[in-house]
C-alpha cells in the first residue's frame, strides 16, 4: 500500500515513548490538591514560574485596554484582528527589545529589527536548526540538558545533537576539552559540526555560566568557525550573585563574528506565560533574521497576545518592579526549599538561577548505575509521592542527580513536599551533618548515549499536558 | 563551506514570487482616502473586512471573553499557564461545532480529531510532515494559492505537481487531468503521496461539484493516497451551489467504514471566515488517529495562544451569535460580490462565475498583447504602476494560460471598491483608444515606456508555468 504516514510521523523523535512513564501516570492518575486529594502526588516535575500571577493581575486590573475589552481596547481589535504580519508588531518588537535589554541590566542594548518571533522556544530552537543546519549535520550541546532539544532541534530538522559532557567534579562546567572530545567524536562519526548550544541560565542545573566559560565558548566558535545559539529563556530568573552574564555582553567585550551568534528567548519562564506561545529568535546575522522571519510565518505569536505584550512590557515601572520582585520571591523559595534540604542531609548543586534545583541523591544510590537510579525514582514517585525528573533524561553522565522544581506550587504545597521528604529520610536513616554539598571524586562511568525515549518523561518538556484538574481542562461549555 | 543551511539560502520561501512582490509595491505607496488618495489600492489581499462590527458588537457585550475573565473572575493565571498541545478542550468543542453549522450541519466532527495550529500555514506544513517524505509529491490542481510552494514544499522537501484546469471548462478538475499529473509525477520518479485541493477554491471563488469530489475519492482510493481538503473559505460560500465537503461525499457514499475514510484530511482556520488572520487559528482534522497525534505533537511548533482559545471558545460556543454571523457575512459578501463584477462588466471585463471566497477569478485575456505569459506580466506591471491596482496574476497561483488576474473584493470599503472600478474602466478605455491609434508605433513607445519605469523592477517568479 502506497499511503503511509511519514517516518517522522510514526518514529519517536517527538522523545515521548518512555518505559518510564510512572512518574507521569502516577501523578495524573492523583494529583495533589489541598483539600480534594491532599494525598496525591505533587508535580515537582514542571519548571514553570507560578510566583509573581497576583503581581501581574494587578496591572492587568488597571490596564484593561491591555487586553482589547475596554473602550479603547475594542478600537484596536480590527486592526489588530488582521496583523498578519510576519515582522511582528513594531511596538512588540521594540517592548521585547527592551525587556530584554533590562533583564540584563542594561548592560546591553537589543536591536527591535533583530526580534524574530516564533511559536514558543519550542518553535525558536526548530527554526534556528532549519536556518543554520542541514540534515545530517549536528550541533554540540554540554550536557545535562532540557530533553525537549532532542525533538526540537533533530525531530523534523534531520540535524543531530553530539553531547558534550560535564562531569560534577568540576560542578559540570563547560571545558575546552570536553567541546574539543565532543567535536572530535562528531567528526569521527562524519558529523559535519554546525554549532554549540548552550543554555544559560542552565537547565536543569540552575546555574549561570561564568565569564570564563563564556569567553572561551565564544572563542572555540570562532577558532572553529560554527555557530553559538545562546538560550537564555531563564535570564530572568537569576535571583542573586553572582550576576548573569549573556552572549550579548560578551560579544562586545571579546573578537568575534557576530554572524555566527544567535539568542533564543521566551517569556515561558521570565515571566510565567508558557500558554501565551511568545518565542523569540534574536540573531546577529542579517541572513539569518531575513530567513527566520519567513520561517516564523509557521509559529507566529497571536497579534492579540502580540498587543497584551507590547502593552504590558513598554510599562518601565511595571517592568523595573517585576523584574525585581520576582527575583525576590525566587530567592525567597529557593533559599527556603535548599535550606530544608539541607536539613536532611540534601544538597544539591550550588545554583542562583533557573526554577528548579539540581538535587544531589547519588548517597542513596543502592549503587552507582542508572538502573539504580530509576529504581529511586520510583520510590520518590510511589512512597514520598514526589513527581521529580531523574538526570538520566536530562543526559546526565552521572546517576543519582535529580531535577526538582520549586517555582511552581503554593506555599502550603511546597510545606507539604518538605514534610514528605523529611518523612522519608527520617525512615531510611540517612542523617548526615548538614550543609554542603559533598565533593565526590569523578566517577568517571562511561557515557552511553541513552536514547532520548528511554527516560523521557513527557511532563519536562514543553508544550505538555497541564495539570489534570486545571478548570480548563474539565471545562465544559 | 555553507555557513547556513540550504533552506536558509535556496528561494523555496517562495517570497520571490510576483504575489509578493506586488505587495511591496503596494507598501510603498499605499492608499488611502485623504493622506494617499493617489496611492495604490490593494486588491491583492484575500482578508474579509465586512463583518468586523459584528464581532466588535459581540466584544463589547462579552468583556469577559477577552479579558480572561469567567464569570467575572480572573483566569489569566490558568490560561497564561496552559500549555497543552491537545488544545483548550471547550475551544475544540466550539470550533467543530461552528464547522458543523457550516456544512449545514450535514456532517459533525469529533473534537478528538482535531489539532490546533497557528494558522492554516502550519497545518498545511505539518500534514506534509507527517504524510511524506522529502521527495515525495502532492498533486494540486492549479491554479492554487502561491503560499503552497512555501507551505507544503519548503522545509519538508516535498514537491507539487500540478493537476493543470483550464478555461475551456471552468477549470474544473478532469479524470485525464489528475491522470495525466500522476503519470508526470512517476517519470519525474517522484512518489505521489496525494492529492490537495482547496475547497472552495483560491483563487477561483468556486466551490466544487460533486461530480469532482466524487473523481478525487475515486482516484485516491485506487492509487491508495491522500486527500486534504482545505477548507478555510467553506464559510464564504454565499450564493448556491451549496458548499458540499469533502466528508459529507464520503458519509453519503457510506465510505466511513473504509480504508479511504482515514486518508481524508481537512484543513481549517479562522483567517477567512472569520477575518482573524492575526490571531493564527488553524486546525487540522483527520480521522486516522495516527495523524492526529504525530500532528499533535508536531503543534507544539507552532500552538494557538491559549488567551486567543479563550476568547474564541466563548464567542463560537454562542449559538445565537454564530448562526447570526454565518448567515449575516454571507450576504456581505454577496452583495460585495456583485458590486465588483458589475464594476468589471462596465470595463468590459468578464470574471468566472463564482459563489465563494473573497475574490474574483478576473479575465483579462482579452487585453494582453500576446497570449504569453510576458504579456501577463507587462500588462501587471501597469495595473500596478499606471492603474494602481494590486492585483495577483494567474501565473503566480500557476495558472497554465496567461491573462487571469485574482482580485479580492472584502479587503476594502465599498467607495474604494468604487474608484478601483473606477481606475480601471479608464484604463480600459485609454487601452482601447490608443490601440486603434497606429498600432506598431504605440505599442514601441509603450514598450520603451515601460522599461523605464520598471527598472527597479528585476524580480521574477522562480518557476512560472
Amino acid at each position: 500500500m502506497v499511503a503511509t504516514i511519514s517516518k517522522i510521523a510514526t518514529g519517536n523523535g517527538h522523545g515521548e515513548n518512555s518505559p518510564y512513564f510512572d512518574g507521569w501516570k502516577a501523578y495524573e492518575a492523583n494529583p495533589f490538591h489541598p483539600t480534594d486529594r491532599p494525598d496525591g502526588v505533587i508535580q515537582m516535575g514542571l519548571a514553570e514560574n507560578q510566583l509573581c500571577f497576583n503581581f501581574i493581575k494587578k496591572w492587568l486590573m488597571h490596564h484593561p485596554e491591555a487586553s482589547l475589552c475596554s473602550a479603547e481596547g475594542v478600537d484596536r481589535f480590527k486592526e489588530t484582528a488582521l496583523f498578519q504580519d510576519y515582522n511582528g508588531l513594531p511596538e512588540f518588537r521594540q517592548a521585547v527589545a527592551k525587556f530584554m535589554g533590562k533583564v540584563r541590566g542594561d548592560r546591553v542594548k537589543f536591536d527591535p529589527d533583530r526580534v524574530v518571533m516564533s511559536g514558543g522556544a519550542t518553535g525558536a530552537h526548530e527554526m534556528v536548526a532549519f536556518c543554520l543546519a542541514d540534515p545530517g549535520e549536528a550541533f554540540l550541546v554540554p550536557t545535562p540538558y532540557y530533553p525537549g532539544f532532542d525533538r526540537d532541534l533533530r525531530w523534523r530538522t534531520g540535524v543531530e545533537l553530539v553531547p558534550v559532557v560535564c562531569e560534577s567534579s568540576n560542578n559540570f562546567k563547560i571545558t575546552r576539552n570536553a567541546l574539543e572530545a565532543a567535536y572530535e567524536k562528531a567528526t569521527e562519526a562524519n558529523l559535519r559540526v554546525k554549532g554549540v548550544l548552550i543554555t544559560n541560565p542552565s537547565n536543569p542545573l540552575g546555574t549561570i555560566l561564568d565569564r570564563d566559560t563564556l569567553r572561551s565558548v565564544v572563542k572555540f566558535i570562532n577558532e572553529k568557525n560554527i555557530h553559538l545559539i545562546g538560550d537564555e529563556i531563564y535570564a530572568a530568573t537569576v535571583f542573586m550573585e553572582p550576576e548573569f552574564v549573556s552572549i550579548s555582553e560578551i560579544i562586545e567585550e571579546v573578537e568575534c563574528n557576530r554572524d555566527l551568534i544567535h539568542i533564543v528567548y521566551s517569556l515561558s519562564k521570565d515571566m510565567g506565560f508558557p500558554g501565551f506561545r511568545v518565542g523569540i529568535v534574536y540573531s546577529y546575522n542579517d541572513a539569518v533574521v531575513s530567513c527566520a522571519r519567513k520561517m516564523s510565518s509557521f509559529g507566529l505569536v497571536s497579534s492579540q497576545t502580540q498587543h497584551l505584550i507590547a502593552s504590558m512590557l513598554s510599562d518601565d515601572d511595571f517592568v523595573d518592579s517585576f523584574i525585581v520582585e520576582s527575583k525576590d520571591q525566587l530567592f525567597k523559595r529557593h533559599k527556603y526549599f535548599t535550606w530544608n534540604l539541607s536539613l536532611v542531609g540534601i544538597g544539591s548543586l550550588k545554583s542562583n538561577a533557573g526554577l528548579f534545583i539540581w538535587m544531589d541523591l547519588r548517597k542513596l544510590l543502592k549503587e552507582k548505575t542508572f538502573e539504580a537510579e530509576m529504581d529511586l525514582w520510583r520510590v520518590i514517585i510511589n512512597e514520598v509521592k514526589l513527581n521529580v525528573s531523574p538526570g538520566s533524561s536530562f543526559h546526565c553522565n552521572e546517576p543519582g542527580w535529580f531535577r526538582v522544581c520549586f517555582a511552581n506550587m503554593d506555599d502550603h504545597t511546597m510545606e507539604i513536599a518538605l514534610l514528605r521528604i523529611r518523612t522519608f529520610m527520617l525512615k531510611h536513616n540517612e542523617a548526615m551533618v548538614p550543609g554542603k554539598l559533598c565533593r565526590r571524586s569523578s566517577l568517571k562511568l562511561s557515557f552511553s548515549r541513552r536514547r532520548v525515549d528511554d527516560f523521557m518523561s513527557p511532563s519536562i518538556m514543553s508544550p505538555h499536558s497541564p495539570i489534570p484538574q486545571s478548570p480548563l481542562v474539565r471545562a465544559r461549555t | 563551506m555553507g555557513l547556513l543551511s540550504r533552506k536558509a539560502t535556496c528561494n523555496s520561501h517562495g517570497q520571490d514570487s510576483s504575489y509578493f512582490l506586488g505587495w511591496q509595491e503596494y507598501e510603498k505607496n499605499p492608499y488611502h482616502p485623504l493622506h494617499n488618495p493617489k496611492g495604490i489600492i490593494q486588491m491583492g489581499l484575500a482578508e474579509n473586512q465586512l463583518s468586523f462590527d459584528l464581532l466588535e458588537s459581540w466584544l463589547a457585550k462579552n468583556p469577559d471573553a477577552v479579558g480572561c475573565k469567567r464569570d467575572g473572575q480572573s483566569i489569566f493565571r490558568e490560561l497564561a499557564l496552559f500549555q497543552d498541545y491537545h488544545g483548550l478542550p471547550a475551544f475544540k468543542k466550539a470550533l467543530v461545532d461552528f464547522m458543523a453549522e457550516i456544512r449545514g450541519n450535514k456532517v459533525t466532527f469529533d473534537p478528538s480529531h482535531i489539532v490546533l495550529t497557528a494558522g492554516a500555514t502550519s497545518a498545511n506544513e505539518t500534514l506534509m510532515f507527517c504524510l511524506a517524505e522529502q521527495r515525495d509529491a502532492f498533486l494540486l490542481p492549479t491554479p492554487y494559492y502561491p503560499g503552497f510552494d512555501r507551505d507544503l514544499k519548503w522545509r519538508t522537501g516535498v514537491e507539487i505537481v500540478p493537476i493543470h484546469c483550464t478555461s475551456s471548462n471552468h477549470f474544473q478538475i478532469t479524470a485525464s487531468a489528475i491522470e495525466e499529473a500522476y503519470q508526470h509525477a512517476q517519470k519525474q520518479n517522484l512518489r505521489v503521496k496525494g492529492i490537495l485541493i482547496t475547497n472552495p477554491s483560491n483563487p477561483l471563488g468556486t466551490t466544487m461539484t460533486r461530480a469532482e469530489l466524487d473523481l478525487l475519492i475515486d482516484f485516491v482510493t485506487d492509487k491508495e493516497i491522500h486527500l486534504i481538503s482545505d477548507e478555510i473559505y467553506s464559510g464564504t460560500v454565499f450564493s448556491s451551489p451549496d458548499f458540499v465537503s469533502i466528508m459529507e461525499v464520503l458519509k453519503d457514499r457510506n465510505l466511513e467504514k473504509t480504508e479511504v475514510w482515514d486518508r481524508v484530511h481537512i484543513v481549517y482556520s479562522l483567517s477567512k471566515d472569520l477575518g482573524l488572520p492575526g490571531f493564527r487559528v488553524g486546525a487540522i482534522y483527520s480521522n486516522d488517529p495516527t495523524v492526529v497525534a504525530a500532528a499533535t505533537k508536531m503543534s507544539s511548533f507552532g500552538l494557538i495562544s491559549s488567551q486567543t482559545q479563550y476568547l474564541l471558545s466563548v464567542m463560537l460556543s454562542d449559538k445565537k451569535f454564530r448562526k447570526y454571523y454565518i448567515a449575516k457575512n454571507k450576504k456581505r459578501l454577496q452583495k460585495r460580490q456583485r458590486k465588483l463584477v458589475s464594476g468589471l462588466e462596465k470595463a468590459g471585463i468578464g470574471c468566472l462565475e463564482s459563489n465563494a471566497g473573497l475574490f474574483c477569478w478576473v479575465d483579462m485575456r482579452h487585453l494582453l498583447s500576446s497570449s504569453t505569459f510576458e504579456a501577463e506580466m507587462e500588462l501587471w506591471e501597469r495595473i500596478v504602476h499606471d492603474v494602481k491596482l494590486n492585483i495577483s496574476p494567474g501565473s503566480s497561483c500557476h495558472c497554465s494560460e496567461p491573462g487571469w488576474f485574482r482580485v479580492c473584493f472584502a479587503n476594502m470599503s465599498e467607495d474604494t471598491l468604487k474608484l478601483a472600478m473606477k481606475r480601471l474602466k479608464s484604463f480600459v478605455n485609454s487601452t482601447t483608444s490608443s490601440y486603434n491609434k497606429s498600432h506598431q508605433e504605440s505599442k514601441h513607445i509603450e514598450k520603451w515606456i515601460l522599461r523605464l519605469s520598471f527598472q527597479s523592477f528585476h524580480e521574477r517568479e522562480q518557476d512560472e508555468r
